[in-house]
């Protein structure tokens, strides 16, 4: 399996074109101050700066049009590196790079290009504006890539959505030794329950009542403790099954701290069965049954905020997760698994639905990435220990028209209805703030 | 069916760099599928570019190959060295080649490369002389570079000019005999090659352009010329590098349509079924002109060596090839010249040209009618020839650049790469 690579990243946004990492690397690869010797290079005028660097491609071009076998991608460190010694000067790589990776230093008389300066960039730490960085992409698919995946290949489910990445991760981040409860949903209906007698998952897997998932999940948890086995409990639910009619005996284990981690993939909505509205779907939506037409405008009320109905269980640990910030995801995952070892875990992961929310399916991530960066979708976590507290600043979001109109099911929305959402979000916003002023030791 | 004939799935002809990219775009897609490759050479791959440089000994033998033996393994890849294809059976999906053996395909990539093109001069059976396509030629011609006083290089295109090069290096008095007006034409334009000229001039090299040679004969020295106009010249080494010709001896009664090339489609089809080509054997359709053209030239080798892998793999990420566009580099007596896009001022198109005599850089840029790119060509100028061949491609107007981009294609070509990109 690949392995993710470290690499320079550049935040154009945050250079102002001073050109110290310039000078730190012609400083640290030529011994001089010449910046046109540099390896990284920044144009532009004013504003905007861009940057004309290796990328060490995974695929990389100069490495194929090279004659003379000079430059080759190191498997290990990802680094396209060159060899002085079998270059012969044709310049061709320049050619076939069309990054400007790789050019001409005419001082040297050879082509140069950035190597990392072996994982230790004299470039990164010279930024003042901390417009560079060096980061592992996607380092957690390092390490999960590792285990086992405890989903069997292949899924029903719809194109581009997110709950395969979902469901794989979190079956791999807690591991064998789980039963896991999926009421009527996407979930099962996607295949963890599988098809003709076998399951689609290589753990424990039973179907239980929407009404009942977290009182069943209970028993069969603490039958495996009378016997002195340690399991994990694990419930991945809908939105449907957790906030409407699965609430009470959700309620009820979280109120009892049933030693579970339950997992809420929240898509606003029954989309499964043919995308009727929940107690989750928010205001103004499309749904088959809060439709558009000559007097209906969507769903006339708000969307019920269970994440923090949780929170007033005080259970052990609470949070709010996006598919489109997959280390956060991953932490919480973390702390959630090791808070049901001792108490109930609540888990909120939002799910945009290709098919139910009226959108291409390439563009679930962006949908997601929108609906936190316009506050629509907050990202908080809470223990009754340490209270609540954002995991991503909710200051300086955009406007709400920003996710709104990335789907269908807001298309036909009127500016009042828009109004009421825009003021929605702000006063949620202000809502969960307030709980992070009170957060306290409890 | 014979038992004894081999099966595979795919059949590739050719080792170098269009072949290479086949199989890298094959096993993309393809992790199992059986691939065959059968070469006419003797060693690992390695790319005809370098051969120049293994003649001046700067690239050591051992060291030029481009993939390893556990490449090979690797991949999954039979590789069978020494075992050009000598025979195509379209219709019966059949390839025979030199040793007598014969394989069934389910899908074919000619790749097999070019050779030179000997000029059909009086008398030139009767003499010595060298070429270089092959590893084994260059070892040929750097082991008489040596002992050679007066050598005679016939050809002034990259192969010939680099091929001079090292002679003048190694001592040898050198003419350079070029049947067009200037040198490496087709690559640099009259002002370029006049400046390669003088460097070689400057050397010592003769150069004689507008020259052609009707006579060649065995002499004491080895070989000797004589020339449209009456001049003789003596050679104790000749080297013909007037250019090269599509390897496709094979096709003859294969049904594969060929006119300069073997013509291919945009995703590097040939005109029978099952079969692709890829690389200096190719005439795919050029960029500028639209029509099928032959641009031999290793950047192009890749491109439509990937595309055919796709194509043969049934890869759905497989774009359309984009056209053929020239790209050339040149490094001569340390200096550098590098040649993007078409020569040819489109209609309605503009040239504008900077010289600078103090420095010696030149640079030439071609725009067309509506202000995109279509051309470029820089002595020790650099500038990115990858980020040029991408504003050729994507028809960017630089209209609002141009004299920006004019002044220092490298910086702004840069700056507009990276906005395109974002």
């Amino acid at each position: 399996m690949g392995r993710a690579y470290s690499t320079i990243a550049f935040d154009p946004a945050k250079c102002d074109g001073c050109g110290d990492c310039m000078t730190a690397c012609a400083q640290a690869k030529t011994g001089t101050d010449d910046v046109a010797r540099s390896r990284i290079q920044i144009y532009g005028r004013e504003k905007d700066f861009e940057l004309a660097l290796c990328r060490q491609c995974a695929d990389p071009k100069c490495v194929t049009v090279c004659p003379a076998g000079a430059l080759n991608k190191d498997g290990t460190t990802g680094v396209i590196g060159w060899d002085a010694s079998k270059c012969v000067d044709c310049l061709l790589c320049t050619v076939g790079c069309a990054y400007a990776g790789i050019a001409l230093d005419e001082t040297a008389g050879h082509v140069s290009k950035c190597d990392t300066c072996d994982g230790n960039p004299a470039c990164v730490p010279a930024c003042p504006h901390g417009a560079l960085k060096y980061i592992t992409t996607a380092n957690i698919y390092n390490e999960v890539g590792d285990w086992e995946d405890l989903f069997a290949p292949g899924l029903a489910g719809c194109q581009g959505c997110n709950t395969e990445l979902l469901m794989r991760h979190t079956l791999r981040r807690v591991g064998p030794d789980t039963v896991l409860a999926t009421p009527p949903g996407c979930v099962p209906g996607m295949g963890s329950v599988g098809f003709n007698g076998t399951t689609g998952t290589k753990i424990p897997v039973f179907h239980p009542l929407l009404t009942n998932t977290a009182a069943m999940l209970a028993g069969i948890k603490r039958q495996y403790k009378r016997v002195g086995r340690e399991v994990q409990a694990l419930a991945i639910a809908g939105d449907g099954g957790a906030s409407d009619v699965g609430f009470q005996s959700l309620s009820g284990a979280a109120e009892r701290g049933e030693q579970m981690l339950f997992m809420v993939v929240d898509n606003e909505g029954y989309m499964n069965t043919g995308m009727q509205r929940s107690s989750c779907t928010p205001y103004g939506a499309w749904t088959s049954t809060t439709p558009v037409g000559e007097t209906s405008r969507g769903k006339t009320q708000d969307a019920k905020n269970l994440p923090l109905i949780m929170v007033n269980h005080r259970c052990a640990y609470v949070a709010t997760a996006s598919t489109a910030y997959m280390e956060d995801l991953y932490e919480k995952l973390d702390k959630a698994i090791l808070a049901s070892k001792t108490g109930f875990a609540y888990l909120h992961v939002y799910s945009p639905c290709t098919t139910g929310w009226r959108f291409p399916s390439n563009l679930n991530m962006e949908v997601a990435r929108k609906a936190v960066e316009t506050n629509f979708v907050m990202l908080w976590e809470y223990t009754p220990q340490e209270g609540l507290h954002f995991t991503k600043s909710v200051d300086n979001p955009l406007p709400v028209t920003e996710y709104l109109k990335a789907m269908g099911r807001f298309r036909h929305l009127a500016p009042e209805q828009v109004e009421h959402i825009q003021k929605k979000v702000v006063e949620n916003q202000k809502f969960v703030e307030r709980m992070t002023e009170h957060a306290h030791v409890g | 069916m014979d038992r004894a004939i081999e099966h595979t799935k795919y059949l590739i002809a050719g080792s170098s760099h269009a072949a290479l990219e086949a199989i890298n775009a094959i096993r993309m897609h393809d992790a199992e599928g059986p691939i065959t490759v059968v070469t006419r050479d003797s060693h690992l791959p390695y790319s005809p570019t370098v051969l120049p440089y293994v003649v001046s000994g700067k690239s050591a033998p051992a060291r030029i190959f481009l993939r390893d033996e556990d490449f090979f393994a690797r991949n999954k890849v039979s590789y069978r060295p020494e075992s050009a294809l000598k025979a195509l059976h379209a219709e019966e999906n059949t390839a025979e080649l030199a040793d007598g053996s014969s394989i069934v395909y389910e899908k074919l990539l000619l790749a097999t490369g070019a050779s030179p093109a000997i000029p059909p001069i009086p008398g030139i059976d009767t003499v010595s002389y060298h070429v270089l396509r092959t590893l084994d030629d260059a070892l040929k011609l750097r082991g008489a570079i040596g002992a050679s006083k007066q050598a005679v290089v016939l050809g002034a295109g990259l192969v010939g000019m680099h091929a001079a090069e090292n002679l003048v290096k190694a001592g040898a008095s050198v003419t350079i005999v070029e049947m067009s007006d200037q040198l490496t034409s087709g690559y640099f334009d009259k002002v370029a090659a006049d400046m390669i000229e003088q460097a070689f001039r400057d050397a010592g090299a003769k150069i004689m352009t507008g020259s052609r040679v009707v006579r060649l004969e065995p002499s004491a020295a080895g070989a000797k010329l004589t020339l449209e106009n009456g001049t003789t010249l003596e050679a104790d080494l000749l080297l013909v590098a007037t250019g090269v010709k599509p390897e496709m001896a094979y096709l003859n009664g294969s049904g594969v349509e060929h006119q300069q090339g073997i013509l291919v489609d945009d995703r590097m089809q040939t005109t029978a079924a099952n079969v692709w080509a890829a690389g200096d054997c190719a005439q795919a359709r050029g960029f500028f002109t639209g029509t099928p053209v032959m641009n031999a030239i290793l950047p192009d080798a890749t491109i439509q060596g990937r595309v055919a892998g796709m194509a043969m793999a049934g890869d759905p990420g497989m774009q359309d090839y984009a056209g053929g566009v020239p790209l050339n580099t040149y490094h001569f007596f340390g200096r550098h010249a590098i040649s993007v896009g078409s020569s040819k001022v489109p209609e309605g198109g503009e040239v504008v040209t900077r010289f600078d005599e103090q420095t010696g850089r030149y640079l030439k840029a071609i725009f067309t009618a509506d202000g995109c790119l279509s051309g470029i060509f820089g002595v020790n100028e650099f500038f990115d020839g990858g980020v040029m061949a991408q504003l050729i491609l994507r028809r960017i107007d630089l209209t609002p650049l141009r004299e920006r981009f004019v002044a220092n294609p490298l910086a702004v070509g840069r700056e507009i790469m990276s906005q395109t990109w974002r």
